[in-house]
């Protein structure tokens, strides 16, 4: 019952979904979009669980007065804030104008654009320590992400103005994107291919079976 | 200077402060910032789901399914299984919650056994068609374009880099000789390529911070323009 349900639901949803590409007609297409929703459904009920699992660490950490367990509290206000707000407003909750909009527009992305941009400081010092040109690798990612950033920005262009057309900071940018980029991306983008077709072949056989975990 | 009396913005601007405190050190201003995201990322993804996965997908479903039970007999509800089986992928979705019991806990498995069935299942298919098949024929380019040279630079370019990239991918010989230097050459255009990854990104974040910037100094302050 452990292992065999799951890896029987595996090879069949696996099977029936390859199946559905070569068969686009019904019943195998409605299968294949009433599959896609439920792993939606799903995948929501996983979510759920990481809140819950958050909520549970948070009380915990109130109830038995850990450290930082202020901060505990301004996690769960602000969740249950953002749940009350939201379910009021009705399936229109992110709609302009609404309360839910506005602590939206107010709180969470102006946190989250923050959160993000604060990168750009760790950013700049990954990038002193990766782009020091110590071998012929190093120097040709350094001289790529010289040509495509500076190539990107309106001070590239003003400092090669001087140059003949296609010689340009942005025309050189766009050769590396177009060409060498091109070639380098393409050859991950079919490594990656074929590292996951053997995988999800794997897996759908039931010989990979890390996922069911180590009982 | 003109400071806005939204006091929404006010908000906003302090919270972003906080954030960006960290460049200081981890201090308490921060740490209220931090965990009051946390707590709202968790809210907003929580209210997100309930609308757009649970209603509008799960409950208005079954709500259909149910209906054409009780209007149109049982035969007529049998053959609309479109509708009222989105009661199954709910059933899943509970079950992943019993995760949350250590006990019955493996019964979570048959939900992550649909959720991995289904993604290798789809992944299979889309990743062998458009990262790989697709990629392949577009790399199957005329050596020799009459006319055009830059074409011709371009397209032996991608072909050459795109078969020593590969290479460079190919474990099961070591890499030494003739084959050795196709898989140097391919780790140069794979620099060349990680390069380029990186000078977007790092421009992605700057662009993210002159936003930030712009909230603080323009919206907020009314120091710019």
């Amino acid at each position: 019952m452990r292992r065999e349900v799951p890896l029987t639901i595996t090879a069949i949803v696996g099977f029936t979904l390859i199946i559905a590409y070569f068969v686009p007609h019904a019943p195998f297409s409605d299968v294949r979009d009433l599959f896609s929703d439920w792993f939606m459904v799903i995948a929501a009920f996983a979510i759920y669980l990481g809140i819950l699992n958050l909520l549970k660490i948070n009380v915990d950490k109130v109830y038995k007065k850990r450290p930082g367990w202020g901060f505990s509290i301004v996690t769960i206000l602000g969740f249950f804030l953002f749940v009350y707000i939201g379910i009021r407003e009705g399936r229109d909750f992110g709609e302009f104008g609404t309360r839910y909009y506005w602590l939206y527009d107010r709180i969470y992305y102006p946190l989250m654009a923050a959160m993000f941009a604060i990168l750009a400081f760790f950013i700049a010092s990954a990038s002193y320590r990766a782009f020091r040109a110590r071998n012929l690798e190093a120097t040709i990612l350094l001289l790529a992400a010289f040509f495509v950033m500076l190539g990107r920005v309106p001070i590239g262009y003003y400092l090669t103005t001087w140059l003949p057309e296609g010689w340009r900071m942005g025309n050189i940018a766009d050769w590396i994107m177009d060409f060498p980029q091109t070639a380098g991306q393409r050859a991950v983008m079919i490594g990656i291919a074929l590292g996951i077709v053997s995988t999800s072949l794997r897996v759908i056989l039931g010989i990979e079976r890390a996922f069911l975990g180590g009982e | 200077m003109h400071l806005t009396p939204d006091i929404g913005i006010w908000i906003g601007g302090l919270l972003t402060l906080g954030i960006f405190s960290f460049l200081y050190g981890d201090n308490p201003y921060y740490k209220f910032c931090e965990a009051l995201f946390i707590g709202v990322s968790a809210g907003h993804w929580f209210v997100t789901l309930f609308w757009t996965v649970f209603v509008a997908k799960m409950i208005r479903n079954v709500e259909i399914g149910l209906n054409t039970f009780i209007t149109q007999g049982f035969s007529a509800g049998m053959a609309d299984y479109m509708h009222w089986s989105y009661i199954f992928g709910g059933i899943l979705g509970f079950l992943m919650l019993l995760r949350l019991f250590p006990k019955i806990g493996w019964i979570s498995r048959w939900s992550l056994a649909f959720v991995v069935g289904t993604t290798s299942g789809y992944y299979f298919i889309t990743y062998l068609v458009s990262n790989g098949l697709r990629q392949i024929q577009r790399t199957i380019l005329p050596l020799y374009v009459h006319g055009d040279f830059y074409t011709t630079i371009g397209n032996l370019i991608i072909i050459v880099g795109t078969f020593c990239g590969l290479t460079y991918f190919f474990f099961s010989k070591e890499h030494k000789g003739t084959f050795g230097g196709l898989a140097r050459l391919g780790i140069w255009f794979l620099m060349i390529t990680f390069g380029a990854s990186f000078g977007y990104t790092v421009m992605s974040r700057m662009s993210l911070l002159i936003g930030r910037m712009d909230y603080i100094f323009g919206t907020w302050l009314g120091m710019l323009g």
